[in-house]
C-alpha cells in the first residue's frame, strides 16, 4: 500500500518551523527523543524505542564452517527487516531502497568498524567457527529508524552469551546453558549511529529527524561514532551540498551524542545483568507498563460567565416557537402508513428519467398504486389486495 | 594484509608515489556512437566505462516522472562480480518529466572504484552535453600513522586501514558525497577531508584538460 503522500501545506508549515528553529514535538535542534532500552528473557533480545519508533533485535548464533577466505574468523550476519506492521509504506517481502541502504548501513557499521573480535568466534580453524546473526526487525516506524537499529543491534551484541564449548581433538562439545553458563562476545567498541537531517538547500540541519520531519528533508549525513571518539563511518546521502565545516561540526554534536547513548546502553545492560542476578523478574513484559491512568486532562480555559443568565434568557426568549410536530400516521390503504410528505427530491435528477423509469402501464390506475420510494433503482409499489393483476414490481 | 608498509620511511607508497600523489588519469569521450554521452576514464589500473542516455520520456511508470524536474537512474555494475545497484537521485529542475539514465561499469578494479564511476559519469554527462553547475570529481584518501594519503590502491583501500570517498564541486567547495569506513579519530578527520579535497581539486583539472580537448578533436574535426 502506497503511503500517504504529504500535502503541500504540511510540507511548508514544517519547512517553516525549521526555519524559525522550532519542530513538532517542541525538542531543540540537537535533542534526541527519548531513549528507552528492554531487554527480553533471553539473552541477546533487546528492543529500542527513540520516540515512538520501536525497534526490535534478536541475536542468534551456529556453528558452521568458515569462509575459505578467512578460516580462523566467525562470520557476522546481518539482516534488517522492514515489518509491514511498522508503516503502511513497507510492503512485505519486498526489498525497497529504503531497506537495502539501512542494510547496507548497518553492515558497514558494525563489520567494517570490527567492534566485535570475529577471531575469538572460531572453534576449530578452517571447520568450524560461530556464526552471529543480527536479526533487526523495525516494529514502528516514526523516523531515524537507522540509529534506533544500530542502537538495538549493539545492545543486543553486548546483551547476547553465546553457548561454551570444549574442543577436544577434533570433537566439539557444545553446552546448553543449563550445563554451563554461556560466554558473552567480545566487544571491542560500540558503534552507535547519529543521523542529521538537512533542509532548506542545507542551511538548516536537525539531530534525530522523526517521521514528519523526514519526508522534507534534502538529504541526510550519517555519522557512526563510538565513546573513544574514532569515527566508525560516515555516509552522506541525499542531494545535499555539505561544507567542509558542516561535516566538522556534525562530527562534533554526534560525539556528544554518543558518548551520551552509550552511557543510557551501559547503564541498561547494568540493570539487566543486577535483576537477573538478583533473580528478579525481567523481560520485555517486565519493561512494559502495567497500571496507567487514562485521564483526559485539558487546560483550564478561562470563559466569560458574567451576564449568563441574562443572555440566556434573552436567546429563550427572542427564539422562534418550533413547528407543530408532523401529524400521525396516514393510512394509505390495507397494511400500509404514511408519516409526512417527504422532501423534495434535491439530488439534481432530471424529471424525465425518472419518468421513463415507470413503465406507462402502471399509470394506468394511479390511485390504487401509489409509488413510495423516489429512487431511480428501487420501485416499491403498493399493491392492493383487490387488483391482483396490477402486480409489478421492480427490483434492481 | 600485515606485513606490508603501507608508507615507507621515506615516504613512498606500495607503487612508488608519494602521499599526496594522484594515479595518472587518463579519459576519453564519446567512445560510443549511440549513446547520448558516453566516457572511458582509467585511474591508474582502475577503468570506468560510462554511458548516458537522455533526457528522454519517463520509462517504465508514470508516477515515477516528476513534474517539475528530470529523474536521474544511475545503474553500476561491476564486470567481475556483476553486482548491480540502482540508485534513483532527483536533481536537476530542467527537464520537467524526463529521465536520464546513467549506466556505469567497473572493467577493472584496483581500488577507487566508486570515484572512478563518478569521474566516468561526470565526463559523460558532459560528452552528452546535459548542463551542469560543475565538475563531479570524487577521489578516495586514507589514512596511515598521521599523513593523510590521496587517491587508494586496492592494497591500500583493503588492508584496513581508514578510506574516505568524497565527491566534490570543486568550483564551490561543495561535498556532493561522503563515504567512510573503518575507524578514524574525530581529530584526524579534518586533515583527511582536507586531502580529500585538495585530491578532487587536483583531479577536476584533469578532468577540465580532457574536457577542452575533446572539444577541440571535436571541432577541428566537423570544421571542414
Amino acid at each position: 500500500m502506497r503511503d500517504t503522500p504529504l500535502s503541500n501545506c504540511e510540507r511548508r508549515f514544517l519547512l517553516k518551523a525549521i526555519e524559525e528553529k522550532k519542530r513538532l514535538d517542541g525538542r531543540e535542534t540537537y535533542d534526541y527523543r527519548n531513549i528507552k532500552i528492554s531487554f527480553g528473557t533471553d539473552y541477546g533480545c533487546c528492543i529500542v524505542e527513540l520516540g515512538k519508533t520501536r525497534v526490535l533485535c534478536q541475536v542468534s548464533c551456529e556453528l558452521v564452517p568458515p569462509k575459505d577466505s578467512r578460516p580462523t574468523e566467525g562470520i557476522m550476519f546481518f539482516n534488517l527487516e522492514l515489518s509491514p506492521m511498522a508503516s503502511p509504506a513497507f510492503e512485505p517481502n519486498r526489498q525497497s531502497e529504503l531497506s537495502v541502504t539501512l542494510n547496507r548501513q548497518l553492515e558497514r557499521c558494525l563489520r567494517n568498524s570490527k567492534c566485535i573480535d570475529t577471531e575469538s568466534l572460531c572453534v576449530i580453524s578452517g571447520e568450524k567457527v560461530w556464526q552471529i546473526r543480527v536479526d533487526v526487525h523495525v516494529l514502528n516506524h516514526d523516523g531515524n529508524l537507522m540509529d534506533a537499529a544500530s542502537i538495538a543491534a549493539i545492545s543486543a551484541l553486548s546483551h547476547f552469551r553465546r553457548p561454551d564449548v570444549t574442543i577436544q581433538g577434533r570433537d566439539v562439545t557444545v553446552f546448553s546453558p543449563e550445563e554451563r553458563d554461556p560466554i558473552p562476545l567480545s566487544i571491542y567498541h560500540m558503534p552507535i549511529c547519529v543521523s542529521f537531517a538537512f533542509f532548506l538547500e542545507g542551511s538548516y540541519l536537525l539531530v534525530d529527524p522523526c517521521e514528519r520531519e523526514e519526508r522534507v528533508k534534502d538529504g541526510l549525513l550519517m555519522i557512526a561514532m563510538n565513546k573513544h571518539r574514532e569515527i566508525c563511518s560516515i555516509q552522506s546521502s541525499g542531494g545535499i551540498m555539505l561544507l567542509k565545516d558542516q561535516v566538522l561540526r556534525c562530527s562534533k554534536i554526534a560525539s556528544v551524542k554518543v558518548s551520551e547513548i552509550t552511557e543510557l546502553i551501559n547503564k541498561a545492560l547494568e540493570n539487566d545483568r543486577k535483576i537477573r542476578k538478583e533473580g528478579g523478574k525481567f523481560g520485555f513484559a517486565e519493561s512494559m507498563p502495567k497500571q496507567r491512568i487514562t485521564t483526559l486532562k485539558r487546560d483550564k480555559a478561562p470563559v466569560e460567565m458574567t451576564d449568563v443568565e441574562e443572555t440566556a434568557s434573552d436567546i429563550v426568549n427572542t427564539t422562534e416557537t418550533t413547528t407543530e410536530p408532523v401529524p400521525s400516521p396516514v393510512l394509505v390503504g390495507m397494511g400500509t402508513a404514511q408519516v409526512g410528505e417527504g422532501i423534495v427530491n434535491s439530488w439534481g435528477l432530471d424529471e424525465e428519467e425518472e419518468e421513463d423509469d415507470e413503465p406507462q402501464t402502471e399509470d394506468t390506475k394511479t390511485d390504487e398504486v401509489m409509488v413510495i420510494s423516489d429512487s431511480e433503482e428501487e420501485e416499491v409499489v403498493i399493491l392492493n389486495e383487490v387488483q391482483k393483476s396490477k402486480k409489478t414490481s421492480k427490483q434492481k | 594484509m600485515a606485513g606490508l608498509e603501507l608508507l615507507s620511511d621515506q615516504g613512498y607508497r606500495l607503487d612508488g608515489r608519494k602521499a599526496s600523489e594522484l594515479r595518472k588519469v587518463q579519459a576519453r569521450m564519446s567512445v560510443f556512437a549511440q549513446a547520448d554521452g558516453s566516457a572511458y576514464l582509467e585511474q591508474g589500473n582502475t577503468k570506468a566505462l560510462a554511458v548516458v542516455y537522455g533526457p528522454h520520456e519517463v520509462r517504465g511508470s508514470r508516477s515515477k516522472s516528476l513534474h517539475d524536474r528530470a529523474v536521474i537512474n544511475c545503474q553500476y555494475s561491476m564486470a567481475t562480480f556483476s553486482t548491480a545497484e540502482r540508485k534513483r537521485r532527483h536533481t536537476e529542475t530542467l527537464y520537467p518529466r524526463s529521465q536520464i539514465d546513467i549506466y556505469v561499469k567497473i572493467l577493472q578494479a584496483d581500488g577507487g572504484n566508486y570515484s572512478a564511476c563518478v569521474n566516468a559519469a561526470t565526463l559523460a554527462l558532459v560528452d552528452a552535453g546535459i548542463p551542469m553547475r560543475d565538475y563531479v570529481c570524487a577521489c578516495t584518501a586514507g589514512f596511515v600513522e598521521d599523513t593523510p594519503l590521496a587517491d587508494l590502491c586496492h592494497a591500500e583501500e583493503s588492508g584496513g586501514g581508514t578510506s574516505l570517498a568524497l565527491a566534490l564541486l570543486p568550483r564551490s567547495g561543495n561535498i556532493a558525497l561522503l563515504q567512510m569506513d573503518a575507524r578514524l579519530h574525530q581529530d584526524h578527520l579534518d586533515t583527511l577531508i582536507e586531502a580529500a579535497m585538495t585530491a578532487c581539486k587536483g583531479l577536476s583539472e584533469v578532468l577540465d584538460g580532457v574536457v577542452r580537448q575533446h572539444l577541440e578533436e571535436v571541432s577541428v574535426l566537423t570544421r571542414d
